[in-house]
């Protein structure tokens, strides 16, 4: 009896040391997307001033992997992010969609990609952010993986670093293209 | 002007009594912007009971009612919006919900994933319960055995002791 209430204590720092380390590393304001495996929302955005084409839920259900990225002229993780985004557009070989979000002014983004590059294949601005919130976005950037039915099959919350993009996204969008 | 207001100074008393007023009278600030409220108190009143539920996707740790982040200012238009548009409290919660999964939730719902965690008081409490329990048992089993007499050996040692210069 006076053995198990000493040891007691033991089991329960290693219980806690253990569910400790399976949390290093873990950011905690991530939240896990009730999205996933969900059908991408049905959304139609104008495109930036000057061009041609937004981008609409139709350009999602084209029946290949595509990528939407979430992204502001004001946000500095985005400034931070974008190599990334142009390697991504060059390495991964799908459609890498921009939504461009609550823009003051719609000429901000227009001037952020005239200075930053352009890797999109299309861009679609969303001033009000409410297609933002029909993809469950709550901050800039994030960035969604949506498989060839159109369902958000990844989620990435806040910008994107080399690690992710080789270890994460590209893995990622290379198994949906088999199938 | 400044000399009147000195700690001495003539006014410091009603001085005094308004600061400590207007401290009674203080109430939490909301976020809530005149420009979101809805013209409709009674709708706008179910807004704010509902936003309150809500957790602001942003800070985590706010209410969108009471967060100043953009984003929860949109969410409560949005909020506002679904009410208008004729949905009940619960489908206007849901309608969130489906975007931002239980986690918005202040409340977290009872279902598979969260037993445990509504759980957990009573079975800590249980636990201490049977804790207490078995003290007190312990203890009242051990009030009820009386010592037993000594033997003869623990006599001569405890004369020896007592007596050490003896025989």
């Amino acid at each position: 009896m006076r053995f198990w209430i000493a040891v007691i204590p033991l089991v329960l720092f290693a219980a806690l040391a253990g569910i400790f380390l399976t949390n290093i590393g873990k950011d905690q304001s991530v939240i896990p997307s009730a999205l996933i495996g969900k059908p991408a929302p049905e959304f139609s955005l104008p495109p930036l001033p000057g061009r041609e084409t937004g981008i609409s839920h139709a350009d999602l259900t084209q029946g290949h992997v595509s990528v939407i990225n979430v992204f502001a002229s004001w946000c500095v993780p985005c400034r931070a992010e974008h190599p990334m985004i142009k390697r991504l557009a060059a390495e991964a070989d799908v459609p890498v969609y921009g939504l461009n979000y609550k823009e003051k002014d719609p000429q901000d983004g227009v001037n952020w990609l005239d200075e930053m590059g352009d890797p999109y294949t299309a861009v679609g601005m969303d001033i009000s952010g409410r297609t933002a919130i029909d993809f469950g976005v709550y901050g800039v950037p994030e960035t969604f993986i949506i498989d060839g039915e159109g369902k958000i099959a990844y989620k990435q919350v806040g910008p994107i670093d080399e690690k992710t993009l080789e270890d994460v996204l590209l893995p990622k969008i290379r198994e949906l293209k088999k199938g | 002007m400044i000399r009147l207001l000195r700690l001495n100074g003539p006014l410091m008393l009603p001085m005094l009594a308004l600061v400590m007023a207007l401290a009674f009278y203080a109430r939490p600030a909301y976020a809530v912007n005149p420009d979101e409220m809805l013209s409709d108190p009674a709708l706008e009143a179910r807004a704010r009971e509902i936003s309150e539920e809500l957790r602001c996707l942003v800070c985590q740790n706010q209410s969108i009612d009471d967060s100043d982040a953009d984003l929860a200012h949109d969410l409560r238009v949005l909020v506002r919006e679904r009410l208008l548009a004729g949905d009940t409290n619960q489908q206007a919660i849901n309608y969130i919900v489906a975007r931002y999964g239980d986690y918005v939730l202040l409340n977290p719902p009872l279902k598979p994933d969260t037993y445990i965690l509504w759980a957990s008081p009573f079975i800590l409490v249980g636990l201490a319960g049977l804790a207490v329990f078995g003290f007190y048992r312990r203890k009242k089993r051990e009030g009820r055995t009386t010592p037993a007499n000594l033997t003869d050996q623990e006599r001569k040692r405890l004369n020896e002791i007592l007596n050490p210069s003896g025989d």
